[in-house]
C-alpha cells in the first residue's frame, strides 16, 4: 500500500493566505475583500504588498458579497474571506441572486468550517454550508484537505471563470500532498488504491482517511482512498471506476449528513451503480464548544469511525 | 435633448408598461409608471452609454443598477427604447422562455442588464462594487442605482450606505423613488422611515431632492449630481414621485403596486397616454 509521508504541520487557512498573495502577484484582478476577519483568514501578507486592490468590509458580510459582485463588472476576481458560516448561511440570499444567478465570478472563501473550529461553540460551526452552496446552479464547490492543495486550489480557482466556494479550516493538520502537486477542479485523487472498498473523503477527514486504510490494511483489507476535494462539479467517473470495483463505499466528511459529500455520492451511486453506502458525518445535531479533536471524537469524525464504517460496509456486500 | 422630446419618449414609456403588465396579466405598474420620467431622462439624457453594443463590463460608460427589480417593466421599455433590443420583444414580457423575466436578470442574457435584482436592497452594494472597480480601472464614468422607499427598510441598505461613505465611493448617485406606498400600505404606516434626509446626511452622503416629474428639475438635480461627482462622497437623490402617475386611476395609491390591469382598464388607461413612437 501507497505510504504517505507528512510533510510538515499546518492550518489549511494558511494555505488559502499563501495561494492568494501568490496569485495576486501572477494576475492583477485579483482583488480581496475581508469582513473583521484579516488576520484569522490569513490574508494580511496580501493586504500589506496590494493595500490597493484589498478592501475592508467591515462586520457586513451581505454588503460584502453584494460588492464582490458588482467588482466583476469591469473584469475584477473578486476573493472574499471570512468564516464560513458567515460566508454562506448569514449571506445565502445575496449569493444566491447576487453571484450565483447573476453568475459573477466571484471567489467565495470560507475558513473555520466544521466542528474544528472549535471553542467558539455550535454558533461558528457550520455544517451545512457545502449543501447550502452545492444546492445552487453554477457554484462550484471545493474543500481541499490539507496546506498545500488549499493554497494550489486558491490560486486554481482565479483561471475558472464563474461562482466558487471554497472551504478550508482553522486547525494545524498533516501536510501530505506535494507542493508541486497539479490541481484540477473536478478531477478527484486517488490517493491509495485498493480492492475491498472505497473511501471518499473531502477535507479534514482525508487525513484521517490515510490513517484508517492503514490501520485496514494491518487487518488485510484494502482501502481505495480518493481526495474528493471537489464536491461540485462532482467526479463521477472516479466514483463509479472505484466503486464498480470495490462494490462498497464509506464517504467522509466534516459535515451535517443531510446534503454533504455523502449525500452526492449516493445519488451518483443510486441512479448508476446502487450498492452499499456508509457514511461519517454528523448527524442531524449542532456542535458545542471543546478542542478540535475532542469535538471530532465525540461527533464521530474521527479515524476510528471510518474504521467502524468500513467493517459495517463490508458485512453489506 | 428637447424636454418635449424626453416627454414623448416617456408617454410611449408608459404606454409600453400598462400593455406589457396587462399582456402578461401580471407584473407591478404602479413603481414603473412612477419612474417612467426618471429612467427616460437618465438614458436618453444623462448616461453614456452603448445600446448598440452591450458589454457586461461597461468599461467607458455609465452603469445603472436597478436595485428595486419590480419595476422591470419600465426599465425593459427604457432599454428597448434606447435601442438595447428589439420594441417587439417588450411583447414577452413575464411569458415563458423570454429574456424579460419578471424581475430583471442576466441567466438569459437580455441586453442591458447587468445584475438579477428583486429580492430587496441588494442593488447598493452591487453598485459600490462596479464603482469600486470602475476605480481601480481609472475609468471616470458614473454609477447610477435606483431603489424603492420601501426597500430602504433592508438593512443591507444601510450597510452599504456606511460602506460607501466612509470608503469615499464618489463616483455614485443613487435615487431613491420615493412614492411614500408600499405592498401593504403607506410606507409611513408600514415602518416609518424617519427623517430620511438626515438619515443619509448622517451617513456621510450629499443629499439631493428633486420631483421626479418635473424635466426641467430632473435635468438639473441630475447634472447637478454630476458634478458634485469626484468630491470624496457618495452622492443620494430623494426623488419625489407618485406611484401610478399618468394613469389616473392609479396615481396615488399603493393598491396598484403589484395589480394588472384588466382589457377596460387597460383601454382606459391607453386613453390618457399619447402614442408617440408607436406601439411595439
Amino acid at each position: 500500500m501507497k505510504q504517505f509521508e507528512i510533510l510538515g504541520k499546518k492550518d489549511t487557512r494558511s494555505g488559502f493566505g499563501e495561494g492568494l498573495l501568490e496569485i495576486g502577484r501572477q494576475n492583477p484582478d485579483v482583488v480581496a475583500l475581508c469582513a473583521d476577519l484579516t488576520g484569522s483568514l490569513k490574508m494580511d501578507a496580501f493586504l500589506k504588498e496590494f493595500p490597493d486592490r484589498f478592501f475592508q468590509a467591515g462586520i457586513a458580510e451581505a454588503n460584502m458579497i453584494g460588492m464582490a459582485a458588482g467588482m466583476t463588472i469591469g473584469g475584477k476576481i473578486p476573493y472574499t474571506g471570512t468564516f464560513a458560516n458567515f460566508s454562506t448561511g448569514r449571506v445565502y440570499d445575496q449569493i444566491r441572486q447576487s453571484v450565483a444567478y447573476s453568475q459573477k465570478n466571484v471567489k467565495i472563501c470560507a475558513s473555520h468550517a466544521g466542528l474544528t473550529l472549535g471553542e467558539d461553540g455550535a454558533t461558528h460551526q457550520i455544517l451545512e454550508d457545502i449543501g447550502m452552496m452545492r444546492m445552487l446552479p453554477h457554484m462550484t464547490v471545493i474543500v481541499p484537505c490539507d496546506f498545500n492543495q488549499t493554497k494550489q486550489a486558491t490560486m486554481a480557482i482565479a483561471d475558472h471563470k464563474g461562482p466558487v466556494y471554497l472551504r478550508f479550516g482553522r486547525p494545524v493538520v498533516p501536510i501530505f500532498i506535494q507542493p508541486d502537486a497539479k490541481f484540477t477542479i473536478g478531477k478527484a485523487d486517488i490517493l491509495i488504491e485498493g480492492t475491498d472498498v472505497t473511501i471518499i473523503a473531502c477535507g479534514h477527514l482525508v487525513w484521517k482517511s490515510i490513517e484508517a486504510a492503514q490501520q485496514l490494511a494491518e487487518q488485510g483489507i484494502s482501502a481505495e482512498v480518493i481526495n474528493m476535494h471537489t464536491i461540485k462539479p462532482l467526479d463521477e467517473k472516479a466514483i463509479l471506476d472505484s466503486v464498480g470495483k470495490t462494490k462498497c463505499v464509506v464517504t467522509a466528511e466534516e459535515h451535517m449528513l443531510n446534503g454533504g459529500l455523502g449525500d452526492a455520492v449516493a445519488q451518483v451511486l443510486s441512479r448508476h451503480m446502487p450498492l452499499p453506502q456508509e457514511y461519517v458525518g454528523v448527524n442531524d445535531t449542532f456542535g458545542e464548544s471543546g478542542t478540535p479533536d475532542e469535538l471530532m471524537v465525540k461527533y464521530g469524525l474521527d479515524t476510528p469511525n471510518i474504521v467502524e464504517a468500513v467493517k459495517k460496509v463490508l458485512k453489506r456486500k | 435633448m428637447e424636454i418635449q422630446q424626453l416627454q414623448a419618449i416617456a408617454s410611449q414609456v408608459r404606454r409600453d408598461i400598462v400593455r406589457m403588465v396587462s399582456g402578461a396579466n401580471s407584473g407591478h405598474p404602479g413603481g414603473s409608471l412612477g419612474c417612467a420620467d426618471f429612467l427616460t431622462v437618465l438614458y436618453f439624457e444623462m448616461m453614456k452609454h452603448n445600446p448598440d453594443h452591450f458589454s457586461m463590463d461597461g468599461k467607458e460608460e455609465d452603469l445603472f443598477f436597478l436595485s428595486n427589480g419590480h419595476i422591470s417593466p419600465v426599465w425593459y421599455s427604457v432599454l428597448a427604447r434606447a435601442g438595447y433590443f428589439p420594441i417587439d420583444e417588450l411583447a414577452t414580457f413575464r411569458k415563458l422562455n423570454a429574456r424579460l423575466q419578471g424581475h430583471p436578470s442576466t441567466d438569459k442574457k437580455i441586453p442591458g442588464v447587468r445584475m438579477a435584482s428583486g429580492s430587496l436592497g441588494q442593488g447598493l452594494s452591487n453598485a459600490i462594487g462596479a464603482a469600486l472597480t470602475k476605480k481601480l480601472n481609472n475609468d471616470n464614468r458614473t454609477v447610477y442605482t435606483l431603489h424603492g422607499d420601501g426597500e430602504l427598510q433592508e438593512g443591507q441598505i444601510w450597510e452599504a450606505a456606511m460602506y460607501a461613505a466612509a470608503n469615499k465611493v464618489d463616483n455614485l448617485i443613487a435615487t431613491i423613488d420615493y412614492n411614500g406606498r408600499q405592498i401593504d400600505g403607506d410606507v409611513e404606516d408600514v415602518l416609518s422611515l424617519g427623517d430620511l434626509s438626515g438619515k443619509w446626511q448622517a451617513f456621510g452622503w450629499e443629499v439631493l431632492e428633486m420631483d421626479g416629474h418635473s424635466y426641467p428639475d430632473l435635468i438639473e438635480t441630475l447634472n447637478k449630481a454630476k458634478s458634485m461627482t469626484g468630491n470624496g462622497k457618495p452622492i443620494v437623490i430623494i426623488m419625489k414621485t407618485e406611484m401610478g402617475q399618468g394613469v389616473d386611476y392609479m396615481v396615488g395609491s399603493h393598491k396598484w403596486h403589484g395589480v394588472a390591469p384588466n382589457v377596460e382598464q387597460l383601454q382606459e388607461a391607453l386613453i390618457q397616454l399619447e402614442e408617440t413612437l408607436g406601439d411595439y
